[in-house]
């Protein structure tokens, strides 16, 4: 029988399709990378404190991973890939994008937005989806509940009391020592950060027979708080202290110091630990207080600092920065602990903590960081809790303001 | 304490209006709702930081490069951009509703391109930051010179729209563009003209406010927002009016944050302008809609 030639042909073309699938079905689930994905406030308010703080960390970590061969992952090396989302510093297009992450780029691992407000919205969804939420810049008060109703949830920062109780501790120390009388100058950035702060500070200070001379908030986004400044410098307060937000730290600094406000203990909030401060005040930043501190002397954050510039030609934070990038090498040693992609088992071997980072140590989520710290010879040290080893004297009382050139 | 009041709301007040006047030419008589305006103010302080920063030139030496540069980039933005929308608008409200519309999207390329160039990030440089003793207040020397150029730009174009014939050209494009016409005024050369200026008075605005301003990428928005409080309240079209409007709202803000609460300074604003609004619809120095 003679076998027509189109027939021929039909079977040699369905044989060989019928290979070719039974291949492909053996290659399918190989995975050749990792995917990360993170959605970040690239423009709005948010943009300069996650530019600061978040995005340079974000970037190095996938770099510097990636240039080494990509993740450990079993006997496999697989290089990082990265989805990233502009969620415009809103609540509602960081929500969005992570669900975009979660259910179209099905990616294996989200990292956090920055902002408290966009953490709490995140924070779950991504608890319902089963992916770990590591909230690297966001105080809140809520933080011990958050993470005990969640099970991936780690609040890295802490609470916004523990900030205040620790500052109010440290005041109270100079108190007894008669440095500085009892009144506080106290003004707080009308946002969640500054509202939460100023509550628990007020609470603190006020237990601990403190008085309150002068207790407002400014609008978020002010900067011009000569008018603030001036009404202080006449109430004969001792400390001042300002739960406030970048721009107006800068702000507030830069009037005190035209109008001569040189009280004895100057506390400024969000931007003080910030490269742009030092930058900006130069010698003028010694003495100044804020929240976090940094060991620099410790060749490890020596390291990651240098890098860190070398990487994104500016220096990091002495605060979020520090404790984001302890968390991201936490989370690189729990990929290769688990050596597997599988959600699960990563989270699982985060919770169990022992990961060595530059803050030594370190489980996410662990406070044992600096709280209090202040500019000394162009480092900002931490000051307290005065318990962590290397705490630092405090510079008392903040030398005078130097007129400008 | 009330004299300080004063003149740090004069001073902040005098910011408000430096960053408006060049907005209330171009909607006046270019007709132009320019919403980029806010990324050209910050385009202008970024250019003057790094001027300060990295060629050691200060800002107010710098303002001789951007002034042209930024006329010139603003005529080139009118011709290219705005010119067909003026040609096919059949009516003014029409062409307020097109150049609302692009220069919306011109404000997100402005945007964009700083932020692929800067980052994020907040910037900020120390100039000119001496205390100066005004009748007791002690007042940074940058914000009064920005005082000072706020002063002399209101009334120097108020002189200058009043006294010289290219000024009254412009009035009159402002009042009726079709009736400029049969005065042999050349309304598209005025507009673009005024546009230009307009932009130019923009950058004056943002290398002068950068002197003792934190500023980032995205802020572009809040100068937007402000100097159209300020253009509104004080008439659109009037310099003058944008220099009162300014002041006052500085002086308000100021007021209200010494003696009732600062946390009100930003809704004293709008309280202000809601009432000019509900009391002359105009703006102070307005007249009203032809």
């Amino acid at each position: 029988m003679q076998i027509s030639a189109k027939l021929r042909f039909a079977t040699i073309a369905a044989a060989t399709t019928a290979v070719m699938s039974t291949a492909t079905l053996f290659g399918a689930n190989a995975q050749e990378t990792f995917r990360i994905g993170y959605a970040i406030s690239k423009t709005g308010p948010g943009a300069p404190g996650a530019a600061t703080s978040t995005i340079p960390n974000y970037e190095m970590w996938v770099k510097e991973i990636n240039d080494a061969g990509g993740l450990k992952v079993g006997d496999k090396q697989l290089p990082i890939e990265v989805v990233e989302y502009d969620d415009r510093s809103s609540s509602e297009e960081a929500v969005r994008a992570i669900e975009r992450l979660i259910n179209q780029d099905k990616v294996d691992f989200i990292l956090s937005p920055w902002g408290t407000g966009i953490n709490l919205a995140v924070a779950p969804i991504l608890d319902r989806a089963g992916y770990a939420h590591l909230a690297g810049t966001a105080v809140t008060d809520k933080a011990p509940q958050l993470s005990q109703r969640w099970k991936n949830s780690y609040w890295l920062l802490g609470t916004g009391e523990q900030y205040a109780v620790g500052l109010a501790e440290f005041l109270k120390g100079l108190k007894d020592e008669g440095k500085i009388n009892d009144k506080v100058a106290m003004i707080a950035v009308a946002d969640g950060f500054g509202i939460e702060l100023s509550k628990a500070g007020r609470e603190a200070l006020e237990d601990r027979d403190f008085d309150l001379v002068y207790d407002k908030t400014y609008p978020l986004g002010s900067q011009d708080l000569a008018t603030i400044v001036n009404d202080i410098k006449s109430l004969g307060a001792d400390t001042f202290v300002a739960f406030s937000y970048p721009p107006g730290t800068l702000g507030l600094t830069e009037q005190s110091r035209v109008l001569g406000f040189n009280p004895k203990v100057f506390y400024a909030g969000v931007g003080t630990a910030f490269p742009l401060y030092k930058n900006r005040f130069g010698d003028n930043a010694e003495g100044v207080v804020s929240l976090g501190g940094a060991s620099e002397d410790d060749p490890k954050i020596a390291d990651y600092i240098k890098r860190h510039v070398a990487f994104a030609e500016r220096e990091p934070d002495r605060w979020a920065s520090i404790v984001n990038w302890a968390t991201l090498q936490s989370l690189q040693q729990a990929i290769e602990r688990a050596g597997t992609t599988d959600r699960e088992a990563i989270n699982a071997e985060l919770a169990k903590g022992g990961f060595d980072t530059i803050l030594g140590t370190y489980k996410p989520g662990d406070q044992t960081f600096w709280q209090v710290g202040q500019w000394q010879g162009g480092k900002f040290v931490g000051l307290a809790p005065t318990s962590m080893e290397g705490a630092a004297e405090l510079v008392f009382p903040k030398p005078e303001w130097k007129a400008a050139q | 304490m009330f004299s300080y009041a004063i003149f740090s709301g004069i001073t902040l007040g005098g910011m408000y209006a430096l960053v408006a006047m060049g907005l209330t030419l171009q909607y006046g008589v270019s007709r132009i709702m320019n919403l980029a305006y806010g990324e050209l103010v910050i385009v202008a302080s970024f250019i003057a930081f790094v001027f300060m920063t990295s060629l050691g030139v200060n800002p107010i030496a710098g303002l001789l490069i951007i002034i042209p540069a930024s006329f010139a980039l603003n005529w080139v933005i009118y011709r290219i951009l705005l010119t067909p929308l003026v040609a096919r608008a059949k009516n003014r409200g029409m062409l307020e509703v097109d150049s609302i519309l692009a220069t919306f999207g011109l404000l997100f390329i402005v945007q964009g391109v700083l932020l692929v160039w800067f980052g994020g990030n907040y910037y900020s440089y120390d100039f000119l930051n001496n205390a100066v003793d005004i009748f007791g207040a002690t007042i940074a020397a940058n914000r009064l010179v920005a005082l000072g150029f706020a002063v002399v730009i209101g009334l120097g174009f108020y002189l200058i729209l009043t006294r010289t014939r290219m000024g009254t050209a412009l009035r009159a494009v402002a009042v009726d563009p079709t009736s400029a016409r049969l005065v042999a005024i050349d309304v598209n050369f005025a507009s673009c003209f005024a546009f230009a200026l307009g932009g130019a008075m923009a950058a004056v605005g943002g290398v002068l406010v950068s002197m003792f301003l934190t500023f980032s990428t995205s802020m572009g928005v809040v100068f937007t927002m402000k100097a159209l409080i300020v253009v509104i309240m004080g008439g659109v079209g009037n310099m003058l009016g944008a220099l009162i409007a300014g002041l006052i709202l500085g002086v308000a803000e100021s007021l209200v944050a010494t003696y009732i609460d600062p946390g009100l300074t930003i809704a004293v604003t709008y309280v202000i302008f809601l009432l000019v609004l509900l009391i002359k619809p105009s703006g102070l120095f307005g007249r009203a809609a032809s």
